[in-house]
């Protein structure tokens, strides 16, 4: 399990290093600098030129690649060249409402999906099963904004149970959050919980299938039994999976919903920072979604193979 | 395989119900090119916000455009960009597949693998906004964000169908017979995965219409005067209250078309793979 760890940590960090290089690389080819567009066309080239000094942007190329990474390595992400003030602040900010959005899509997502998918699986070929793959199916086809928005209309304008948008932050109350991110959760999580659900009733009926579960009923155990002592356990392998690839998922596709909801999360900061052409901004959320589907993909992998030893030997 | 016959229609339900959905969209969509009840471009404020009725079958928008219209030439826009973003992985990603699944262990496959690792970390949203911060938006990035996402997809299903049938006596054969293992991938693997490539095929076309929908709709995809379902959507977010009807109609060609596309998938993988009828997810 070491070698194994050791051996995905080493991809981990290549990955990280790769991925950090394309992305400052990409953003660099942008056409026009930061400075001139900030300054506008009447700029004097003296204050162009400061400000290009003050912003660093007459270092070379290379040097403020490694500048930025050791920057991101002591959590110092740069300075916004809009607003001028600290980028790692901005984030922080932001990322107080996008992620706890994306765990509470996760969470309603799992607790929706697994009684579904456990029912479909004992139950199938029922009417419950083929009902349930009926619904999965179509809630598989849903975008999730085009679901935000009819949420909004039927929650938020018809029966004025929720606010259509806006957050009024933390210091205002944990339940107030909460009720203000509840419709946006749940358009992310719907959709999520028509996949893992599907996925939870077709590894269920896999596992029960299997001669070990004929054998715990021969042994006098009742269906519920077999279901919640054995079957549960195993099938949970690549369920679990499914909820780690879900979780990076909900994190860039919460971007999307933030929009609907006017939620001041990483979405509205990268698409302020598009339209102001604050790349070092851009540069910097992109990272920091890019560091989060690696680092789950790298937490599901380890999970995996502590699960199931023979991935031990495959990297 | 099982055969396909007249007599057993009923049992290829979805294939038949996914085919005819997505036949209907490909349809308006081509049919756009010749003809719409009215012009898309064409702005008439006296009939704006219109409900389906005689004239406007699907109503009218807050300039007074045609929905109808603007649902056969934005299926147009969708169908396009997710075909092509499809054709961008298939392309890139099988001969990827089949040159690692031919070289398993090797560096090469190590290499194309972790290549696609790296790939998966960047979701296709989080390209479309690094292509726009460089190039500006438009729907060719989104053709560009979503086919680069696609490519890894393609590769590893390959690859692993393709590893399995490396293993079988008559790729052992194709070996004894001398034929070296470019020609073997592309005489005898590749037919192979064919049938597994075409319904992934369509599962990534349906996925690369709801991620068009998506980036249009923030506005990283096709932009005005292109009609889109993703930007009819965007338009219509602040008259939901008032005019329902323009989200109403653009989401459900997305959900059939989607719906269809899935359910066309899942009816060939039943044709190709019977034994996983009942078990899929």
């Amino acid at each position: 399990m070491l070698r194994y760890t050791l051996k995905r940590l080493l991809s981990l960090f290549i990955s990280l290093i790769i991925a950090s290089f394309i992305i400052f690389f990409v953003i660099e080819i942008a056409p026009g600098d930061p400075a001139s567009f900030m300054l506008g066309i009447n700029a004097q080239p003296e204050t162009l030129a400061a400000l290009k000094e003050e912003l660093g942007l007459n270092i070379p190329k290379h040097e403020r690649y490694l500048s930025w990474v050791a920057g991101m390595l002591s959590g110092d992400f740069g300075t916004s060249y809009t607003y001028r003030t600290p980028i790692n602040q901005m984030i922080a900010d932001r990322m107080w409402v996008s992620l706890p959005l994306a765990v509470y899509a996760l969470l309603i997502s799992t607790l929706l999906a697994f009684p579904v998918g456990i029912y479909a699986a004992t139950n199938r070929g029922k009417g419950g099963d083929i009902t349930i793959m009926g619904a999965t199916q179509l809630g598989i086809a849903v975008p999730n904004f085009w679901f935000a928005m009819i949420m909004v209309l039927i929650f938020a304008i018809n029966l004025r149970w929720f606010s259509a948008g806006g957050f009024p932050g933390w210091e205002k109350g944990f339940f107030l959050c909460l009720k203000s991110l509840t419709l946006p959760a749940l358009s992310l999580a719907l959709p999520q919980a028509a996949i893992l659900s599907r996925v939870m009733r077709s590894s269920l009926l896999d596992v029960l299938s299997e001669d070990y579960i004929r054998t715990a009923r021969a042994k006098g155990l009742n269906k519920r039994q077999s279901l919640w002592r054995h079957a549960l356990r195993n099938a949970m392998i690549p369920v679990l999976t499914i909820i780690g690839l879900q979780f990076a998922f909900l994190m860039a596709g919460s971007i999307i919903i933030e929009q609907v909801f006017f939620l001041p999360g990483l979405g509205r900061l990268v698409f302020q920072a598009i339209s102001q052409r604050d790349l070092i901004v851009v540069e910097s959320v992109v990272m920091i979604l890019v560091f989060a589907v690696i680092m789950v993909n790298f937490v599901v992998d380890l999970s995996y193979a502590a699960v199931d030893p023979r991935l031990r030997n495959r990297v | 395989m099982k055969k396909f016959s007249i007599l057993n229609i009923g049992k290829y339900r979805n294939l038949i119900i996914g085919s005819m959905l997505s036949l209907l969209f490909l349809s308006a969509a081509l049919v756009s090119f010749l003809w719409t009840p009215f012009d898309v471009t064409e702005i008439d404020i006296t009939n704006k916000l219109k409900t389906p009725g005689q004239i406007y079958w699907l109503g009218t928008d807050h300039f007074g455009r045609d929905i109808l219209s603007m649902i056969m030439v934005g299926a147009r826009t969708s169908i396009a960009v997710a075909l092509v973003a499809v054709g961008i992985g298939i392309v890139i990603g099988t001969p990827l597949g089949l040159l690692s699944a031919s070289r398993k262990g090797g560096w090469l496959d190590e290499l194309i693998m972790r290549g696609n690792d790296l790939v998966f970390a960047f979701p296709s949203l989080v390209i479309a906004i690094l292509i726009t911060a460089v190039f500006g938006a438009g729907a060719l990035n989104a053709i560009i964000a979503i086919g680069i996402f696609n490519i890894p997809v393609f590769a590893r299903i390959t690859r692993g169908a393709a590893l399995s049938i490396w293993e079988k006596e008559f790729i052992l054969a194709a070996r004894v017979a001398g034929k070296s293992t470019t020609r073997i991938s592309y005489e005898h693997i590749l037919p192979n995965v064919m049938n597994l490539l075409i319904v992934q095929g369509t599962i990534q076309f349906s996925l690369g219409i709801l991620a068009e929908a998506g980036l249009s709709y923030v506005g990283l995809g096709a932009q005005p005067p292109m009609p889109s379902w993703g930007r009819m959507l965007a338009d219509a977010q602040t008259m939901v209250s008032f005019a329902p009807h323009l989200a109403l109609i653009p989401g459900t060609a997305i959900i059939l078309t989607v719906l269809g596309l899935n359910l066309m998938g899942d009816g060939m993988r039943d044709i190709f793979d019977p034994k996983l009828r009942n078990t899929r997810a």
